[in-house]
């Protein structure tokens, strides 16, 4: 039972890794429809130049604000810049060009920063909570940062007039526009949250699994499938998937199907998962009219 | 919607003149290139089929994956099995690899039919990123050797042709690649050409003029995956190794990039995207030692700028616009 | 007359001299009077990026030796392409660097599967595979394939290594094993196996496997501890070695904790691990780690840390692979000497099977490199070590 605890909470706290990038990926989706493939680079880079600024003597929450609005800037500059010029083509030619930019950063990353891995500071004291073995204390501020944005997140589209109008503009450009919205800059709005939590993600996820250019590229297939179970609009899905996700990769490995194959095992539930509710378990049937 | 139309039913006479010098050409270049070049060609050839595969089903069919690496892997694998472990000739493991591929392809379009869009890109990863999981593991590793791989032998050339075996394997990728971009354009065109696009233009209109769409869904999958993986027997064949690590997430990312650089639902976009996926990080290379992807990725996105359709449709616009001049 | 013989034999005498000097100078396809080619494959980008160090080292290492005048007169140009740690890949650079490029022999490929891949062909077309980056086991064949080398010691002495020290101090143990889930990981636990021999299923009482893209390793050290297992051998890269030996310490458990030597470095990794927790440590060791205070004095250690400070500058001192792509680039040089100026590829591999007692500067004393014509495992020996804190204490003898 004993280990059966342990193990669990090892799973909510790679879960919470999953929910935190997978809840850029839904503020990604909510402004602009797409799933940004990028997001994991992005997050990545971020915490990159997080990481330079410790380097450079300045302390951690000034640093981490620092690049939360750095990140927030660049991502406004990536959808006014960079994506004009493919701005109204159709969703595979921007998924290629989400994909060229993955690359760009990872190789850039590599360029600049070495591929040597990196250990990152943590805000959170080095002791367990309790002097409990299960989870660490950096563990369990993560999974706090993580609900707190969570809470941020659902606020701002639930309660402000802002976060209505991002969604108006996403669902609805034409009437949108027509109501006054100024839907480009919804959209760099959108870009620049999602960045912005992608920051907040990588720098909570580096002290767990150290500071490298590859730091991300095992976590978007997951940060992926939570966005998607939970429901690909619904924030409050992202987490819930992204907890289900560790979880469950987790008990599978240790008392289903070993390690070797408990990836795939996962990939099959959450497939599964898909096919029984296509929208999500949160998300909700679109009826449209024909 | 995306560029390209389906294939016209004639072939106008300007194109076969076009088509015929491309075949001298292809058939001479051999002769004048080193046995590395035509190596090159070969892998381009496999692409090519590959790609063509896989734009049935995102380009006229509008499913999207970004798991074909799979079904390249398993064509690759079952060519590396029956060749090595069973002694089958070399021609023989392409029909095989053709049936495992189309029904192993058909079998995973079926559960998949009911995803849409980013849900059936996820499962679709998830696939590429199970497969060379699946490929190490213990059991299977008496088939497939493990995580060190197969080598296999090139064959050489028959009836003691004055060919070695670079050449004589670059002669039968042509033929094969010939016959595929054949037969997949006499797919497109006929009923189930038209089907796959009515469905990916209008699904409900589609299935209310009798289409059934689960049956064509799952069959485009299916037909899909059979190019793929004839390709990957082709490759398998030409790089003479198998391992899993040969098969990676990044091969599926990269057919994905291919056929969209190329040009989704055009028949010829496959050639463009294959020359792509085999010289553009070569090129990248030798412009940038130090960050070589990022050239790659900058390349990738000035193309989806300046030709969104795909390089297929940039030139279609270019030769256009110069008929009309004449 | 006897001027006329005496002459003669003046004469002969000094073209006798001169002859060997023409006679000697033979080359084979990538060497000149002015220059040796030598290839390379390295993945300088994917989920193997992390060694792409050891190729930059290597080019370092040859840039300082070409502005020193180069080997009996000739630049050292290495070219090294990115394969990614894609076997497909590799072949293709691989074509490319003997078709193409036309290298004399190719140095230090990186990777089981990228070698595997190009081991059949370089055979065939007669060009060395020298030195061969990874420690599987099966490139010290000379009969079968004359034209391979590795380099390191092999995964599977490793793992034997640990096994002896085991049954040795701890025969009634119950072992636990932490591996990567590729070939590194599945020799070196074939080793460990091998070396426990008829004793290995009853005294390993479970296996975790790992992925490189596995973003936590915690369960896999819980169900460990699970199992009841009171000795633990760690065979992980660096990162997840760190993120194993944290794992170990924060869940409370206390086994023998043996580290395989890819990860044994204090910089790299144990400080980010948490040097507390690496207490007590066991490894296996040939090469010196740069941030051991053991040779803080250490003039060869001293002229390292120096010559990547003028020649790679951004490289990571603490970083185990710099150490090793050094090392590999002296043992090349060393063979390149030896060749003077017969350079064929035939007299290449001969040289490099006829290193003889050669102590490389940053080698632990003791451990040598040694090949004959039968022996083509240049590194065979190891010295336990355990970390009491601060630095790795030897203990016991150089094992071979």
């Amino acid at each position: 039972m004993d280990t059966f605890l342990a193990q669990f909470l090892a799973g909510l706290a790679t879960g919470g890794i999953y929910a935190s990038l997978a809840l850029a990926l839904v503020m990604i989706h909510q402004a602009t429809r797409l799933v940004n493939f990028a997001q994991g680079e992005l997050a990545m880079f971020s915490t990159y130049i997080a990481w330079s600024l410790v380097q450079a003597g300045i302390p951690y929450w000034v640093a981490f604000g620092l690049t939360l609005l750095i990140s927030f800037a660049a991502g406004i500059a990536i959808d006014r810049l960079l994506l004009r010029p493919v701005r109204g083509s159709p969703a595979l030619p921007m998924v290629v060009v989400f994909i060229g930019l993955l690359v760009i950063l990872n190789s850039v990353a590599g360029w600049i920063y070495t591929y040597t891995v990196r250990p990152f500071p943590s805000p959170f004291p080095s002791e367990p909570l309790f002097g409990q073995h299960y989870i660490s204390s950096h563990d369990l501020g993560a999974i706090g940062v993580t609900l707190a944005m969570l809470a941020a997140i659902y606020a701002f589209f639930r309660f402000t007039p802002l976060g209505l109008a991002m969604r108006a503009a996403a669902q609805n450009p034409e009437s949108a526009r027509l109501v006054g919205i100024r839907v480009g800059w919804m959209r760099a709005l959108g870009w620049g949250l999602a960045c912005a939590i992608g920051a907040a993600a990588g720098m909570m996820v580096a002290p767990i699994v150290f500071l490298d250019p590859n730091m991300m590229s095992g976590v978007l297939l997951y940060a992926f499938a939570a966005a998607l179970i939970g429901g690909i609009d619904d924030p409050f899905g992202a987490v819930f998937g992204g907890f289900f996700v560790g979880v469950l990769e987790n008990l599978l490995g240790a008392y289903v199907i070993g390690q070797e194959l408990k990836l795939t095992v996962a990939l099959v539930v959450i497939v599964a998962v898909l096919v029984v509710k296509p929208s999500g378990l949160f998300g909700r049937t679109l009826a449209r009219r024909v | 919607m995306a560029a390209g139309n389906l294939p016209r039913s004639r072939i106008a006479p300007r194109k076969w003149a076009a088509l015929t010098a491309l075949f001298a050409a292809l058939c001479v270049a051999p002769f004048l290139l080193s046995n590395f070049s035509v190596f090159q060609l070969t892998l381009v050839l496999a692409y090519a089929i590959v790609l063509l595969g896989l734009n049935m089903l995102t380009g006229y069919n509008g499913q999207i994956s970004l798991g074909h690496g799979a079904f390249y892997a398993i064509g690759a694998y079952v060519a590396a099995i029956l060749m090595d472990h069973y002694g089958v000739p070399y021609w023989l493991t392409l029909p095989a690899a053709a049936a495992v591929c189309l029904v192993a392809g058909f079998l995973f379009g079926l559960p998949a039919l009911r995803l849409e869009g980013p849900y059936l890109a996820l499962a679709t990863f998830a696939l590429a990123v199970a497969l060379p999981q699946l490929l190490k593991h213990k059991a299977l590793q008496p088939w497939t050797g493990g995580v060190e791989g197969i080598t296999l032998v090139k064959p050489d050339a028959p009836f003691g042709l004055p060919l070695n075996a670079d050449r004589w394997l670059y002669f039968f990728s042509l033929a094969v690649a010939i016959g595929m971009f054949f037969l997949g354009r006499n797919l497109l065109r006929g009923r189930i050409g038209r089907a796959m696009v009515a469905i990916r233009d209008n699904p409900i209109a589609a299935e209310a003029m009798g289409i059934d769409i689960a049956l064509y869904k799952s069959l485009t999958f299916g037909v899909s995956a059979m190019f793929t993986g004839v390709g990957g027997a082709l490759g398998a064949i030409a790089v003479q190794f198998v391992a899993p690590d040969s098969f990676n997430v990044f091969l599926s990312i990269a057919f994905l990039v291919g056929v969209v650089v190329g040009g989704l639902a055009t028949v010829q976009g496959a050639v463009y995207g294959a020359l792509f996926i085999q010289f553009v990080p070569n090129i990248a290379d030798r412009i940038s030692k130090a960050a070589p992807w990022a050239i790659y990725g900058i390349m990738v996105i000035l193309f989806m700028y300046l030709a969104p359709g795909g390089v297929a449709s940039f030139i279609h616009r270019i030769s256009e616009r110069w008929r009309r001049r004449t | 007359m006897k001027h006329a013989k005496a002459l003669a034999s003046f004469t002969l005498a000094v073209a006798c001299a001169a002859a060997p000097a023409y006679a000697q100078k033979k080359y084979d396809p990538g060497a000149s009077d002015t220059e040796i080619k030598i290839g390379q494959t390295m993945p300088y980008s994917g989920p193997a990026s992390a060694y792409g160090t050891i190729g930059r080292v290597e080019a370092a290492y040859f840039k300082m030796i070409n502005e020193k005048g180069g080997i009996n007169g000739r630049k050292l140009e290495l070219i090294s392409i990115d394969d990614g740690y894609s076997p497909p890949r590799t072949v293709e650079a691989t074509r490319r660097l003997v078709e193409q490029d036309e290298v004399l022999f190719e140095f230090q490929p990186l990777g089981t599967a990228p070698n595997v891949a190009i081991h059949k062909y370089m055979n065939a077309k007669k060009v060395p595979q020298l030195f061969v980056a990874t420690g599987a086991t099966m490139w010290g064949d000379p009969k079968h394939f004359p034209w391979t080398m590795g380099w390191q010691p092999s995964y599977q002495t490793e793992g034997k290594i640990y096994a002896k020290d085991i049954l040795a101090n701890h025969p009634n143990a119950k072992i636990g094993v932490l591996y990567q889930n590729d070939d590194y990981g599945k020799d070196l636990l074939k080793g460990l196996k091998d070396g426990l021999g008829a004793k290995a299923s009853s005294m390993i009482v479970k296996e975790a496997s790992y992925e490189v893209t596995d973003p936590s390793i915690d369960s896999q050290i819980l169900s460990l501890k699970d199992s009841g297992a009171d000795v633990f051998v760690n065979i992980a890269t660096p990162k997840f070695a760190a993120l194993a030996i944290r794992k170990v310490y924060d869940s409370g458990w206390k086994p023998v904790h043996y580290l395989n030597n890819v990860s044994l470095s204090i910089g790299a990794v144990l400080k980010p691990a948490g040097l507390e927790k690496s207490v007590g440590l066991i490894t296996a060791a040939y090469l010196k780690d740069a941030t051991d205070p053991e040779w803080a004095n250490d003039p060869a250690m001293n002229e390292y840390k120096a010559f990547l400070k003028k020649y790679y500058p951004e490289a990571n001192v603490a970083d185990s692979s710099n150490v090793y792509g050094y090392s590999a680039a002296m043992t090349l040089v060393q063979v390149l000497k030896q060749c003077g100026d017969d350079l064929t590829r035939a007299n290449v591999m001969k040289q490099a099977a006829s290193l003889k007692h050669l102590q490389l500067p940053l080698a632990r004393p003791g451990i040598e490199v040694n090949t004959g014509p039968d022996d083509f495992f240049p590194f065979e020996a190891e010295q336990l070590a355990r970390f009491d804190g601060q630095r790795w204490v030897a203990y016991g003898k150089v094992i071979e």
